[in-house]
């Protein structure tokens, strides 16, 4: 999904989805205290099938699945929080589920956006950047021997 | 095939777990490995069991290397038979390899394609010596880093394609075949074909691709793309409506360009075969499209008469998990298969005799 | 919202209860088990339909909602991601709560009768109602039962199903949390009231 179509939601959940348990726990710290929830579904272990596309941009095949945990909570101020995150901690899908609902709610959501959903998407935007600074040290630059006899 | 029920290994069996417990342990006086060390340092194991067990979760994985000691295809036999324990949530879109975090990305035609020639962390150009510096344990110096500004890194047929020299993908929204739901039929589609050899055994393909080289169902293929790099993958849960991403999976990504002399339908072109694998494993992705263009021969309208280029004969053999199956109860009690087989032999035996002294008496 | 409400607390545990019950019933026609005690379904499903449905359907089974059941259509869907088809014949399995023609569903072939479908039907209830006298597989002597909220002609119907065997559609009834199960092989007959 192209980052600049997502809406704030799509955003948040994204974020979520690439944010450990304990990486949670750590920010929630700076953020007012998650209301009180019920769980409606999960938080489950389960699969995605994982789909390419032949010759990359042709008809749809599967490719393999990928382990993926979620779960649905409604918190004591009646918002429904979903979560799908990939990989098997159950921590993380109920915890990224309650603030998916906390976000919703306007009262909440700006303390939660700053404490940490911008924290956590300007770490993983990091960590991005890192690798295509790693990536960049390894472009060849090809010089002909036309440029080279010029060089000399 | 008949198979009798032996009591009495009960005992012989729980011994011979536990033994082999202690094997895998190994010398107590050595540290024991985590899994964790495991995903970190043996990650191109881990990778080839995430795709030959056709499940990506590298933590899985890891815990799968190390509790089959390291044997590959046991691990990506214990990932299969952990995969049909879940449940499956949703099939997720399409992953779109134009859009990866790109470690890797080389091409063998165009020196200067847009967005460059990335070499990414690669054995090529190792010398291939032992490094003994491993050995005494060794902290290697942080990578180099040159400012990157986002550079689109257009696929091949992107780049020839205006020309009309290279196939054209043609897209298709229709649900694809899943040879974990339907039994394989023949001739099988082209969906059905690359969901076999993803999650195929290297090995295998590496040897079929080969032979496509030695002039086993003859082509000349050309690197057009490699890329290896991080693709984010979406769902679209029914509760919620709208597309969302759950994580990222690395996958390697193989263009292989062949000539294409013609047909009664098309003209003389470029022809691509296509590999994507989960994980960093460039040579599986090579040997995979290498057979999928094999395989694409019957609809290209060329003659099938390589082994790579039939279908039956690839799609059955790849799956190391089937094969080792089949290869390795041959091992389990044949006892009253084996005891007819006696018997038959006997008989036969015994009518050889028989006939011989008739001839010899007459 | 129906999400609002929650499947079963423990989803192994309770699938494979429930799971264990249908077996039960399955294997003696005409029985009456127990299952969803602990579940809170949306309206119009009972316990029982509601446990079934939370243990049969997944995302590699196919399902038809009657019109009736509209209602708590987000809820399955949420809970069991179903395969949604609004062709009646093309399920696998289906819910309703007045019984459609049993020769609408589909009833697979004599090759592959495990394509016959089961119909999840919601019923008023067991020990009142019409009399059927059921006999067959799973039942050593012919068993008497009562149920309330079958159509007039259902012997009818069931003797065209039974007399296709292998082929057939298969009855799950579920009233409050009780269920009987009619499996295909099973033949039934009314009995006049007298």
């Amino acid at each position: 999904m192209a980052e600049a179509a997502k809406t704030p939601r799509q955003i948040w959940m994204s974020v979520l989805a690439r944010a450990s348990a304990a990486e949670l726990h750590l920010h929630l710290q700076d953020a007012p205290q998650l209301p009180d929830f019920r769980t409606l579904r999960g938080p489950e272990a389960g699969l995605v099938m994982v789909r390419g596309r032949a010759g990359g941009g042709g008809a749809a095949f599967n490719l393999g699945e990928m382990s993926v945990t979620r779960c649905t909570v409604r918190d004591a101020e009646g918002r429904i929080g979903h979560a799908y995150v990939s990989g098997r901690d159950a921590a993380q899908a109920e915890l990224a589920a309650r603030i998916d609902a906390a976000l919703q709610n306007p009262d909440r959501h700006d303390a939660l956006q700053d404490a940490v959903i911008a924290p956590l998407a300007e770490a993983q935007s990091a960590a991005r950047q890192l690798i295509q600074r790693k990536a960049a040290a390894t472009r060849v630059q090809f010089f002909t021997l036309a440029t080279m006899r010029s060089d000399s | 095939m008949a198979y009798v029920a032996v009591k009495g290994g009960e005992r012989a069996i729980d011994n011979a777990h536990r033994w082999l417990a202690e094997e895998r342990r190994g010398n107590p006086e050595v540290a024991d490995i985590s899994t964790a060390q495991i995903a970190e340092q043996l990650g191109r194991a881990v990778d080839r069991v995430m795709a030959e067990g056709s499940l990506y979760d590298p933590s899985l994985a890891a815990l799968a290397v190390k509790q089959a000691q390291g044997d590959l295809i046991e691990a990506a036999f214990l990932v299969r038979a952990y995969r049909t324990t879940l449940p499956r949530f949703a099939a997720a879109e399409p992953v779109d390899t134009a859009e990866m975090t790109i470690k890797r990305r080389i091409s063998a035609v165009f020196k200067d394609m847009p967005g460059g020639q990335l070499l990414g962390p690669t054995y090529d150009y190792t010398h291939r010596l032992l490094d003994f510096a491993l050995e005494a344990g060794f902290t290697p110096p942080a990578p180099a880093e040159i400012p990157a500004e986002p550079e689109a890194m257009p696929r091949i047929h992107d780049i020839l394609g205006g020309e009309g020299l290279m196939e054209q993908d043609a897209p298709s929204d229709a649900e694809p075949f899943d040879i974990t739901r339907a039994p394989m039929q023949f001739p099988a589609g082209r969906d059905a074909r690359l969901q076999s050899l993803a999650r195929g055994d290297e090995g295998f393909l590496l040897a079929m691709g080969y032979s496509t080289q030695r002039g086993w169902g003859g082509s000349h293929p050309f690197v057009g793309e490699i890329r290896v790099g991080s693709a984010s993958v979406d769902i679209v849960p029914p509760e919620l409506g709208f597309a969302i991403d759950i994580g990222d999976v690395e996958l390697t990504e193989c263009q292989m360009v062949n000539q294409f002399a013609g047909s009664k339908t098309q003209p003389p072109q470029f022809t691509r075969g296509y590999g994507l694998v989960f994980g960093h494993s460039e040579r599986k992705s090579m040997a995979m499209a290498l057979v999928d263009r094999a395989l694409r021969a019957a609809e290209l309208g060329e003659e099938v008469k390589a082994p790579a280029q039939m279908q039956e004969f690839v799609i059955y053999h790849c799956d190391n998990i089937e094969a080792t199956g089949f290869v390795e109860h041959l091992k389990l009690p044949h006892y009253v298969d084996f005891q007819s087989e006696l018997e038959t032999i006997r008989r036969m035996r015994a009518d050889a005799e028989r006939e011989m002294m008739q001839q010899a008496a007459q | 919202m129906s999400l609002d409400l929650p499947g079963f607390a423990d989803p192994v545990q309770g699938s494979q209860s429930t799971f264990r019950a249908v077996l039960e019933a399955m294997a003696h026609p005409g029985s009456v088990v127990t299952a969803g005690t602990d579940l809170t379904p949306p309206a119009p499903l009972c316990q029982s339909a509601a446990a079934m449905l939370l243990t049969l359907i997944d995302g590699d089974t196919s399902l038809h909602l009657a019109a009736e059941a509209e209602a708590a259509r987000e809820w399955i869907v949420f809970h069991t991601t179903p395969r949604i088809t609004e062709i009646l014949g093309e399920a696998a399995f289906a819910m309703a709560l007045t019984m459609p023609d049993l020769h609408r569903l589909a009833a697979g072939s004599d090759d592959g009768p495990e394509e016959g479908a089961t119909l999840i039907l919601q019923v008023q209830g067991f020990g009142h109602g019409n009399r059927f006298d059921l006999s067959g597989p799973g039942l050593a002597t012919p068993r008497l039962v009562q149920i309330a909220g079958l159509p007039g002609n259902f012997a009818l119907q069931w003797q065209e199903n039974h007399a296709r065997f292998p082929r057939g559609v298969d009855l799950i009834l579920c009233a409050g949390t009780a269920l009987m199960a009619l499996p295909r092989s099973l033949r039934i007959a009314a009995v006049r009231e007298g």
